[in-house]
């Protein structure tokens, strides 16, 4: 992963000091509270409900076990003892104290990390796919560009008062695992289709909150050289006429709708061929750079047939294992490794919370199996991607003790849910009991791997945190004359045939959502015909099956 | 006489002429007498009908300071070659000047200038930058 130099560091010991006398006139009373506020967001701290909430980034999801443990001291020491994932594979705290922030901000400094721009009116943290470098279908590892783009964009002084957050995603592989096309920017490593070399596919104005909308297509193929230019142009066509007179207007996908993405595109052009070429043309001495801090780790080589009999007799007479192993585990690049998920979906805390003390021994399990780095997911779990075949039993009984391995990767109970009313200020309704509720109901494996892989995304209002548009069965709080509410849409899809939900009709009170949720899935039960998942199923009966049958029972 | 931040140090505005709204300086750029211009955020520099090079003062009006356009405004009239200064001026913060000098501003006139003093601090607040801008025209990673 990208190790700080001498500048890295210094930037972000730089910020520190910054905010810390920011938030000293801010205590002494020399800066407005609505001065202070895009200061703070941009140093990640919201003020919540109950307390500020801080979200530390965690750059394209990648950790390494110091900063884990880090993570784990820092949640213990000036919090409650446990973190959140956001979908952004952000960690959150909740409980911080306004005037601690600054020592945790330093503390996350010796260990490489900030919390720039996790908020605010910026370009925010750029996402990825959670398997870059070890997916099988992958066709470039997207993380040095990760890193290319977050240097860009860090303490970037153009783009620090842009009329609304924004955020960039990058695919490298055939599956869309990062949600590009939910994005203010997606790129999509691709080949040209002509000489086969590697550009980018450049979609703009994607994003869900009050107006899904799945990003246009700007440019087919962009050479690698010219990345930074044409997301500066963006951005510059953005920051000039992004509307800022209406927060819920001012995303760049309300830009590309109201002008057409070709005049959108036409006055992209404009301003590239302005800076097209200049300075932040990619030098190669940069790119293989950054490609240099993404290289292989060191792999043993296997003999693949003696590992996979050994495994294949463990998995006959361990069903539990096998279970984990099946959903939980995936093929690797490399021969005799497996990529491992690690669930933060089990049962009876939050979905995407983590302890302390699952933090600290997380660390020590990615040093003793995994090269000693974590991800993070948007899905809000965690992974191990470099775990050798052979020791994935072990491993598997570790992270069972732990309460790591419920066997649920994508499927049911793996609900993507925001903080919700709980926590956050701008929530209509709670979203965590509602999976709390799901989950009970849903305890029974046989019939959760019978319905096939299913998405169910959770959000407490319309900024739609928890993707409840691009879920299969979406849920959406909102509040009707002060009583919480539960919108249902279906049909969402976050791949590259991204799609948005459509919603089931009117809402339904918190207590009914574990029935309703049973209802469409015995609704696609009764009508799947054989190999077909939710989605299929919905996409060729549509909406009204489940409709009828939704409020039918409901009434 | 009133005080602005200007290159970096704070002095005594002697700047003698006059800033026009954008209406007014287009009225008279063509008889080549106005020498200064304000533009608001809804008033991109390619607005000004007048050749750059012959105005001495261009001033970006910051109505609110979390209105962003203005940054992007005196990065533009920078890239085409204008020399003369670019005084930010309204509502903008302390806390901004550091980006906001990346961005091309030289000049800083605050509503209140009784302590100006203490704000030059956050105009060196980092040692350095990873992109390229109006003080620095490589980025970091042609310099590294």
């Amino acid at each position: 992963m990208y190790v700080y130099d001498e500048i890295d560091q210094r930037l972000v010991d730089e910020r520190v000091s910054q905010y810390r006398d920011q938030t000293h006139r801010y205590l002494a009373g020399e800066i407005a509270e609505s001065e202070f506020l895009p200061l703070r967001l941009q140093n990640g701290l919201y003020v919540q409900r109950l307390a500020p909430m801080l979200r530390i980034a965690i750059p394209y999801g990648l950790l390494n076990s110091a900063q884990l443990r880090k993570l784990a001291e820092i949640s213990r020491h000036y919090d409650k003892g446990y973190a959140h994932i956001s979908t952004r594979q952000n960690m959150q705290l909740n409980w911080p104290e306004l005037a601690e922030v600054p020592d945790i901000l330093a503390e996350l400094a010796t260990v490489q990390m900030h919390a720039i721009q996790t908020s605010g009116n910026c370009i925010r943290n750029t996402t990825t796919d959670q398997f870059a470098g070890v997916a099988t279908d992958e066709l470039e590892d997207p993380r040095p560009w990760c890193e290319i783009i977050r240097q860009w964009s860090t303490l970037h002084p153009e783009f620090a008062f842009l009329p609304r957050k924004f955020k960039i995603a990058v695919c490298g592989s055939e599956t869309d695992r990062a949600a590009i096309h939910a994005h203010d920017i997606g790129l999509e490593l691709v080949p040209h289709p002509d000489s086969g070399e590697i550009g980018f596919k450049v979609l703009v104005g994607g994003g869900l909150g009050r107006t899904p909308v799945i990003g246009k297509v700007v440019c087919e193929w962009l050479e690698k050289k010219h990345l930074l230019t044409y997301l500066e142009a963006i951005l510059r066509v953005y920051n000039q006429l992004g509307r800022r007179d209406n927060k819920y207007k001012a995303r760049i996908k309300i830009l590309v709708k109201a002008m057409g993405v070709e005049a959108f595109s036409e006055r992209l052009q404009q301003e590239w061929a302005a800076i097209k070429d200049g300075p932040n043309t990619l030098t190669e001495h940069e790119i293989s750079r950054a490609a240099s801090f993404f290289t292989r780790p060191a792999y043993r080589e296997f003999e693949e047939s003696a590992a996979g009999s050994e495994l294949q007799a463990t998995l006959d007479t361990e069903q539990k294992f096998a279970n984990w192993y099946e959903r939980n585990t995936l093929p690797h690049q490399v021969p005799g490794y497996r990529i491992v998920n690690l669930s933060l979906k089990g049962t009876g805390y939050a979905p995407g919370d983590i302890s302390d003390r699952q933090m600290e021994a997380v660390a020590e399990l990615a040093d003793r199996y995994s090269f000693g780095e974590i991800r993070t997911t948007h899905q809000q779990n965690l992974v191990l991607a470099d775990v050798e075949t052979g020791e994935l039993l072990e491993l598997w009984k570790k992270l069972d003790a732990l309460g790591l391995a419920t066997p649920n990767i994508g499927y049911l109970t793996d609900m993507i849910c925001c903080p919700g009313g709980d926590y956050c200020s701008l929530a209509n309704a709670k979203s965590i009991p509602v999976a709390e509720a799901i989950q009970e109901r849903f305890d029974n494996l046989d019939y959760m791997y019978d319905l096939g892989p299913l998405d169910i995304n959770i959000s407490g209002c319309m900024n739609a945190c928890g993707h409840h548009h691009i879920g299969h069965i979406g849920i959406l709080g909102v509040d009707k004359k002060g009583e919480e509410f539960y919108q249902v849409s279906l049909g969402g899809d976050q791949g590259k045939e991204a799609s948005i939900g459509k919603i089931l009709g009117p809402s339904f009170k918190q207590e009914l959502m574990p029935e309703v949720v049973e209802n469409i899935l015995s609704t696609y039960l009764a009508l799947r015909t054989e190999d077909e998942n939710f989605l299929d199923t919905y996409r060729r009966v549509g909406l009204d099956p489940f409709k009828e049958n939704a409020y039918a029972k409901a009434d | 006489m009133p005080k602005l931040i200007k290159d970096g140090a704070v002095v005594e505005d002697s700047w003698q002429g006059s800033l026009l709204d954008l209406d007014e300086f287009n009225a008279v750029a063509a008889n080549g007498t106005a020498t200064g211009v304000v533009l608001q955020p809804d008033q991109p520099p390619s607005a000004l009908e007048a050749d750059l090079a012959g105005i001495e003062v261009i001033a970006i009006n910051f109505p609110v300071f979390t209105d962003g356009r203005g940054f992007s405004y005196a990065r533009e009239l920078r890239q085409r070659g204008y020399r003369g200064e670019i005084r930010a001026v309204g509502g903008f913060i302390r806390d901004q000047l550091g980006y906001l000098q990346r961005c091309g501003f030289d000049a800083f006139e605050f509503a209140d200038d009784s302590s100006l003093e203490e704000c030059l601090p956050s105009l060196r607040e980092f040692s350095e930058s990873y992109q390229a801008d109006m003080i620095q025209a490589e980025p970091l990673f042609r310099r590294r």
